[in-house]
């Protein structure tokens, strides 16, 4: 997500054309990326350190983007 | 002096830069964004264009290409390196350079003669220029915006790191009008507006751009 301070262009844009659409109650709106990994083998605390690694690196700009790493079930992929 | 520029997939504007640095009095090599050696430059330009597509982030994804290993190893040792505009988002994203380049402020794509105060002449890429000197040069971007922590633009301006800054109109909200910065060595400038498209007076607003290609030249006989 772009840090709280940076102006977020296209966020005002969506923003502005919620109302358009009929939508009234929303007081700001924030864009920004999601990234779906799929790694072999079970997520341990290392990949885990891996995975901050790229989105340190390379997946986010630290200078004007904020990240989280989070796992999901991994039942649902390993099943699919 | 033997000036690189770099081609990276989606460049747009290297031709210009060669031209304009051929027009500075320099030999110019073409290096491709795969190279993994300078082939003996003294000085290398990152043009203008949408790298890799833009993809990511402007700049994000030709950071990491074989030939910047090596620009960013050339220019801790002081090679100069001039980056403009997606070339300047490059260096952002390299580190080379604080701060980022975002979406312009109004969502819309800028094109227009802009007027800029040379602010630090002392790097060799500004060295033609008089301090202080106001200049037109052709700006065009997407994501312009040049935006940093209050503590770095603080610095920026106490070290007298701000290279150019936007007269008359800021034109994508770059935070206190700054259109080019230079790093702590003085080696390394970005810039967002294309002074390699204001090198000849048939084809531009005018010829103001041509102080960033002879410079260089200056700078070694000084």
């Amino acid at each position: 997500m772009p840090k709280p301070e940076i102006l977020d262009p296209q966020g005002k844009a969506v923003h502005g054309a919620l109302p358009r659409l009929g939508f009234s109650g929303v007081t700001d709106v924030r864009q920004g990326k999601r990234f779906e990994l799929e790694v072999e083998g079970e997520v341990t605390d290392e990949v885990l350190d891996q995975v901050r690694q790229m989105a340190e690196t390379l997946l986010s700009n630290p200078v004007i983007e904020n990240y989280t790493v989070h796992v999901e079930d991994a039942a649902v992929g390993a099943g699919a | 002096m033997k000036v690189g520029v770099v081609t990276f997939p989606g460049s747009l504007d290297e031709v210009d830069a060669q031209r304009a640095a051929t027009l500075g009095g320099h030999d110019v090599v073409a290096l491709w964004h795969g190279d993994h050696d300078l082939r003996g430059v003294d000085a290398v330009v990152l043009p203008g264009g949408f790298s890799y597509g833009d993809y990511l982030r402007c700049g994000a994804i030709s950071r990491f290409s074989p030939v910047m290993t090596e620009v960013i190893e050339a220019a801790g040792k002081g090679m100069p390196v001039l980056g403009i505009c997606n070339g300047f988002q490059i260096l952002c994203e390299s580190h080379l350079l604080p701060g980022a380049l975002i979406r312009n402020d109004h969502r819309k794509f800028v094109c227009r003669d802009q007027r800029l105060r040379i602010e630090n002449n002392r790097t060799p890429w500004t060295s033609s220029y008089d301090e202080g000197a106001e200049v037109t040069i052709v700006l065009k971007n997407g994501e312009g915006g040049f935006v940093a922590d209050a503590e770095t633009l603080d610095r920026l301006e106490g070290e007298g790191r701000v290279v150019a800054r936007y007269l008359d109109v800021n034109p994508n909200g770059s935070l206190r009008d700054i259109a080019g910065i230079t790093n702590e060595a003085g080696n390394v400038v970005g810039l967002m507006p294309h002074p390699e498209h204001a090198v000849e007076s048939l084809t531009g607003a005018g010829t103001d751009g041509i102080g960033f290609f002879t410079s260089l030249v200056e700078r070694t006989f000084a």
